[in-house]
């Protein structure tokens, strides 16, 4: 026998350090005392995520939403609304607007998403084209073929604002255009999937969880440009993303969706894959193209931009992952009704994948123009184990850092590189007080070096140097002319690097200059990490007065570098410490001091 | 198979509608959705899944659909698990391993409960307003 009513409390670390366990054990007897136990069953949930606000309950089915509710708050909720059904209106969320909330659903906290992109993502069987179909799949091609010409296709793209969510936003209408007006007798659409960021997978998830929603936006490309081709690029290192895309181009040919005259118009398309072997580089447009057609995967100069010549020297159109999943959408629901969504000059929404030192790390997608403490503090629950908010990275290697300063900065593809980072893929880390800047930025020249492809000079040579330079900073061998050296390369790889990759790699390091110059200061000039992430610059000693001689420390010593008598303090050999910190960890009187 | 038309293709999605409708809290389909994108195969999604159906059988339980879907977006929560049963409310169920994937099936679709300390909430309102 199913129950009734199901009173569910927040059972998170915030709301039960504010008497929740005490609210559970009053609601509990309230129900047994009102004798409804068979009626009513009492849930502990884990963290809404509105900590700010709890402790919370929430009442289903009808999805009533209390707040700050107390222990004694459990007899009304109890009497006035599991027993005659009204709501306890003091304890509903009020935001002191026009009405109160009383469902949640209603609240704005809960409703800072939007999902266009995943719309079908975690809801329908990747592997059912039938499931598809049920959620208005195929539908935005139907209009696409029957109602609606190739011109008027690119419009309604055009009108929607959409821009490429691979990084640079290049409005995707205008792509489209370009492509459709030279003469060819082969044009191809290429869906980028060689998503390649370190932290981001926005679009393997898209891939995994909606295959079908980004074919269907290369055949729309198909027939608004006039291609019969279509390629998904996608890295080998996504093999479910690989199955999942073979299942569903099979389940389209089978039903003909895919293939020649498709749903009896005059339209023929079909979509192949080809596996990119893991080099970052292989985003880049022209690079991709180069991999697809067998050679090495290294850019050209531009132009001739792949709009006009290509794929095997063809018209080819290249969007992103997530540009696609759009398509379908702005296509049924029109370009207006996309371009409502969104900023001034960034329209619709963006997927981010929140990494990092975040409470909810998470698959995520809000409307441009969010801010990053909604993203963050709300939707991400905040930073971990309650640390302090040091900066945001967005666009991995290209990209740059967020300081706090700009948490309300509304997020979208100007004000970003106003602040000196840029939108990028959507990869999000969070960093806390615990990550050295310096450091970070070193991964991240660490990444592009790897992955230059060694064409050009201000790359190959450029990007190296610069690592060599943060290394010698984090050893705590750098001297002051070492940000003037920094300064300068960055500058000369921004300008004079063949491609995206090299003109971007430096970013990390202006952006940091800009906003963190202290912390490089410090590792220069007092050869200090107040990160102590860097482990040259620190110093391991034990304080002798503390110390009890318990051994822990010299136990735990990979390198025996510690000394001393049993109940005696003991001592750290400097030259044979490794700096490993295992004996700052496992003392438990806090006597091996880091500095 | 033959060559789809546009009627057969509003036939299929009118029909697959009405299938899914009958999958919710209000009529007799039980659903158990786990998330198996890469993210949640990662965290055990796929021991969860068996050891759900293999509970189910066990209890010999009727008239339960277990499917799989893509990434939910609670990547703190993985494995992450749905459930839709008739008269009762649909809850999405974070950090699923193989036990408590077989405690949903004995106390959520046997016995009518909700777990405790399993639930997470849906990230987003499904769909564009």
């Amino acid at each position: 026998m199913a129950y009734k009513h199901y009173i569910l409390v927040c059972g998170g670390t915030s709301c039960d350090s504010n008497q929740g366990a005490k609210l559970s054990e009053s609601l509990k007897k309230e129900i047994e005392s009102a004798g409804l136990a068979n009626d009513t069953q009492l849930v502990r949930t884990g963290c809404f995520g509105f900590c700010e606000k709890g402790p919370i309950v929430k009442i289903l089915p009808e999805g009533t939403f209390y707040v700050q509710v107390k222990p004694e708050d459990a007899k009304a909720i109890v009497a006035e609304h599991i027993v005659k059904g009204n709501k306890v209106t003091r304890l509903l969320y009020d935001n002191k607007q026009s009405k109160l909330h009383v469902n949640i659903n209603d609240i704005d906290f809960y409703q800072k998403q939007f999902r266009i992109v995943l719309r079908n993502c975690g809801v329908i069987d990747p592997d059912s084209i039938d499931e598809y179909i049920a959620r208005d799949g195929y539908a935005a091609l139907e209009k696409a073929l029957f109602e609606m010409t190739p011109e008027t296709i690119i419009k309604e793209i055009d009108k929607s604002g959409l821009r490429g969510r691979g990084g640079a936003g290049f409005p995707t209408g205008k792509k489209w255009q370009f492509s459709r007006g030279v003469q060819a007798d082969q044009k191809y659409i290429i869906c980028n999937a060689d998503e390649g960021d370190p932290g981001a997978y926005m679009d393997r998830s898209t891939l995994e969880g909606d295959p079908h929603s980004v074919m269907e936006a290369m055949m729309i490309a198909g027939r608004a440009v006039g291609a019969s081709k279509g390629i998904i690029y996608i890295r080998a290192e996504y093999p479910l993303a690989i199955k999942r895309l073979e299942t569903a181009i099979g389940q389209s040919r089978k039903y003909g969706l895919l293939g020649t005259k498709i749903l009896g118009s005059d339209f023929n398309f079909d979509i192949e894959m080809r596996f990119g072997a893991g080099a970052f580089v292989c985003g880049e447009e022209t690079a991709l193209i180069a991999s697809i057609e067998g050679n090495r995967g290294m850019p050209t100069p531009r132009p001739p931009f792949p709009a006009v010549k290509g794929l095997w020297g063809k018209p080819t159109v290249i969007n992103n992952v997530e540009t696609l999943a759009n398509v379908p959408m702005i296509i049924l629901k029109g370009g207006d009704w996309f371009s409502r969504i969104g900023t001034a000059t960034s329209k619709g929404t963006k997927v981010f994948a929140l990494t990092g030192k975040i409470k909810n790390s998470g698959l995520i997608e809000v409307p441009m123009g969010t801010t990053l403490r909604e993203i963050i503090f709300d939707i991400g629950g905040g930073i971990r184990d309650g640390k302090k908010f040091k900066a945001a990275q967005t666009g991995g290697p290209s990209g740059g850092v967020i300081p706090p300063e700009f948490l309300d900065t509304p997020i979208d593809y100007e004000t970003l590189s106003k602040i000196g980072s840029i939108m990028g893929s959507g990869g999000l880390i969070v960093m806390d007080e615990d990550d050295c800047i310096v450091d970070v930025v070193k991964f991240y020249l660490d990444f592009t070096v790897d992955e230059s492809c060694g064409k050009c000079a201000p790359c190959r040579i450029g990007g190296r140097t610069l690592h060599n330079t943060l290394v010698r900073i984090t050893d705590g061998k750098g001297e002051t002319a070492d940000i003037d050296q920094l300064k300068t390369i960055s500058q000369a790889m921004q300008r004079a690097s063949l491609c995206g990759l090299g003109q971007t790699a430096p970013n990390p390091i202006i952006s940091t200059l800009r906003y963190f110059m202290d912390e490089y200061k410090e590792h220069i000039d007092s050869k200090k990490c107040r990160a102590g992430k860097c482990k040259n610059l620190l110093c391991y000693t034990i304080n002798p007065e503390k110390c009890v001689g318990c051994t822990a420390c010299a136990r735990v010593c990979p390198a025996a570098a510690i000394t001393g008598e049993r109940k005696k303090a003991h001592v750290i050999d400097p030259a044979k410490c490794i700096k490993c910190g295992q004996c700052h960890d496992v003392c438990k009187f806090s006597a091996v001091l880091r500095s | 198979m033959k060559k789809m038309t546009l009627d057969d293709l509003r036939k299929l999605r009118q029909q697959k509608k009405d299938e899914l409708d009958k999958r919710g809290p209000d009529n007799k389909t039980t659903q158990v959705t786990v998330g198996m994108g890469t993210c949640g195969v990662a965290a055990g999604a796929k021991e969860t899944l068996s050891a759900i159906t293999d509970e189910i059988e066990k209890l010999k339980i009727k008239a339960v659909l277990v499917r799989q879907t893509g990434c939910m977006g609670l990547c703190h929560a993985e494995p992450t698990v749905e459930v839709t049963a008739p008269g009762m409310p649909t809850v999405i169920y974070g950090k699923v391993d193989a036990s408590i994937g077989r405690k949903i099936v004995t106390d959520h679709l046997a016995g009518k409960r909700l777990l405790d300390n399993q639930i997470c909430d849906k990230p987003a309102a499904d769909i564009v307003r």
